[in-house]
């Protein structure tokens, strides 16, 4: 059964240790007649790596021989923090696993609990959730293209970027009391009711943000230094990117449609009316424009939400799991208890596994959680879209230029909190 | 149903699975299996992992491994789980392997071989669950110092406290 002369495994596989760096630069030093390299360390401290990834990079002049991507700085053992909290407590920690796209985690996770205990939740926590996961991809992409476009060298694009953001964000302060650590979505539906005058707020915004866009493609997509630093650059083949684990938008600019939105449609997304886009480029210019596009149909979804929110509960009918209504509890006994027991204890989620994806800004961000009949998660693995899309790091920027690994790495769009957990 | 409930018939699935050409694929090879919450989970023997692996890459076209992970059962025998999670892009199909390792020196085939992307998984569930993984080409920790002792995700393996 055991073929260990299987080619892959004596093959690096297009992942390069920090070892092999070591190794190879080594070698060559002790070889008369070798080329002789230089060791660089970029990172953990460098701006340019969007949080505290190290790259190891192995450079003969200003071609880099080999590049070993080395993470793990921001480990904050947030899976076994899952396993000492309530189901119900664990949503907060979502929320800072990714921290550029709380809601898309909330989300994730609440569905995997919900799952398991087979909770309907009404169509308007379902039509705010898809709503919110939008403003979230949108938060996430305009802090992406801001940040991205300051490390290419355009440093006005972030302002107008940020611009926006902010926007979201006040968004999100309305309806959570949040802006990052929002912790909106809750196991059973949303954590409060819709806030007063939100659909002037959303209806403002959506209606203003297509015009933005193409503020920010004004500045980019035509200009020559952009174009100049993007196009060709960064280029790695789709099976290789299949293989080595990567997800999302990544995929989408080498012209695989592939989206959990539409292939495995949750909170109703089969409801909604929306494009996903594909290029077949497979550079950063095209993942520029993937995400570009993406922005533009995240539009179209919030502005369909908008228009046809469905009134109703904003959480499911399940005594023991939600929160009965304050004014219930301040009248009936029995909601009283409930309440009581669910904010001491917690509730119990039948035995069972249940794997829950779903697609985040990044790519699939998915939870498998593991129950045991207890109110706490046995386990809970995250599945975090830039784990997998920084594995592709060695074989997209080995053999480039340095100055185009930051174009490179930049175009992933990955954030190391949901790296390390 | 439940995988935990009933012991495992050997070479033998479920009949709710006889249908399923997913799982008629790899019914020779699996011990037991289940379709729960409407995801479909194979177990196979450890040592017949790479096989299932294969049989799912190139036959059933499974050309995504989303994630490697383990489960700690302890003090349960066997005591480890090593849980794949497959996705089939154009089927819109997906796919749970699992494999149950002893607690005293769990050691299971890499899936290197087979998806590439196994290779940083691995290194996680090996830094954080102690589970050898054999032919890995780079089998060190990569979420904990080098010098760290003891392996955080076990259930044995204090959430408070300074030592280990």
């Amino acid at each position: 059964m055991l073929d260990t002369k299987d080619p892959a495994v004596i093959d690096d596989g297009g992942i390069t240790s920090e070892l092999e760096v070591e190794r190879d630069h080594d070698q060559r030093e002790h070889t008369p007649g070798a080329t002789k390299t230089m060791v660089l360390n970029m990172g953990p401290q460098h701006p340019s790596t969007h949080g505290v990834l190290r790259l190891l990079l192995e450079l003969d002049g200003e071609t880099i021989v080999k590049a070993a991507p080395d993470i793990g700085y921001l480990h904050t053992g947030i899976e076994k923090e899952f396993e000492v909290k309530t189901y119900q407590q664990g949503v907060t920690l979502t929320d800072r696993i990714d921290y550029l796209a709380p809601l898309s985690n909330n989300l994730v996770y609440c569905l995997a609990a919900e799952k398991l205990l087979g909770l309907e939740i009404p169509p308007l926590a379902q039509w705010t959730r898809v709503m919110l996961a939008e403003l979230t991809r949108l938060n996430s992409h305009l802090v992406w293209l801001g940040t991205h476009a300051i490390d290419i060298g355009a440093m006005s694009v972030f302002l107008y970027c940020f611009r926006e953001r902010e926007e979201i964000l006040r968004i999100f302060e309305m309806f959570s009391g949040q802006r990052m650590m929002t912790s909106y979505f809750r196991i059973g539906g949303l954590a409060l009711p819709h806030p007063r005058g939100w659909q002037k707020r959303v209806k403002d915004f959506v209606d203003i943000f297509p015009s933005r866009v193409d503020e920010y493609e004004e500045l980019l997509t035509n200009n020559g230094i952009w174009t100049g630093r993007t196009k060709g650059v960064g280029y790695i083949s789709l099976e290789d990117m299949l293989d080595l684990g990567v997800s999302g938008p990544m995929l989408r600019a080498a012209g695989l449609k592939i989206d959990l939105r539409k292939d495995k449609p949750y909170s109703s997304y089969e409801k909604f009316d929306f494009e996903v886009p594909t290029l077949t480029a497979n550079d950063v210019f095209a993942r520029y424009q993937v995400r570009i596009a993406e922005m533009r149909q995240s539009a179209r979804i919030i502005k369909q939400a908008l228009e046809g929110m469905p009134s109703g509960s904003h959480q499911a009918d399940a005594p023991g799991i939600v929160l009965p209504d304050r004014e219930k509890m301040k009248t009936q006994m029995e909601s009283l208890i409930y309440h009581f027991k669910i904010v001491t204890e917690g509730f119990r989620v039948p035995e069972g596994e249940v794997y829950s994806a779903i697609e985040s800004p990044r790519g699939e961000v998915g939870c498998y959680m593991v129950s045991d009949g207890t109110q706490k998660p046995y386990r809970v693995h995250w599945r975090g879209p830039s784990f997998g899309t920084l594995q592709a790091t060695s074989r997209m920027i080995e053999g480039t230029l340095i100055a185009d690994v930051i174009a490179a790495i930049g175009s992933m769009d990955f954030v190391l909190g949901d790296t390390d957990r | 149903m439940s995988f935990r409930k009933g012991a495992p018939v050997s070479g033998m699935l479920p009949d709710e699975l006889q249908e399923n050409p997913t799982a008629a694929a790899l019914a020779d090879i699996a011990t037991t299996g289940n379709l729960a919450y409407g995801e479909l989970t194979i177990e196979v023997a450890p040592s017949s992992i790479l096989e299932a692996l294969r049989r799912a890459k190139h036959q059933l076209g499974f050309e995504r491994l989303s994630t490697v992970t383990g489960v700690d059962r302890f003090p349960a025998e066997p005591r480890f789980e090593v849980v794949y999670h497959l996705q089939a892009i154009q089927r819109r199909e997906w796919l749970r392997l699992k494999v149950r390792l002893p607690g005293a020196n769990p050691e299971v085939e890499s899936a290197f071989a087979v998806y590439r992307s196994a290779n940083w998984y691995e290194r996680e569930t090996f830094d954080l669950f102690g589970i050898r993984f054999l032919n890995h080409p780079d089998l060190r920790r990569i979420m904990m110092p080098d010098d760290w002792p003891g392996h955080p995700l076990r259930k044995d393996y204090p959430v408070t406290g300074e030592r280990y």
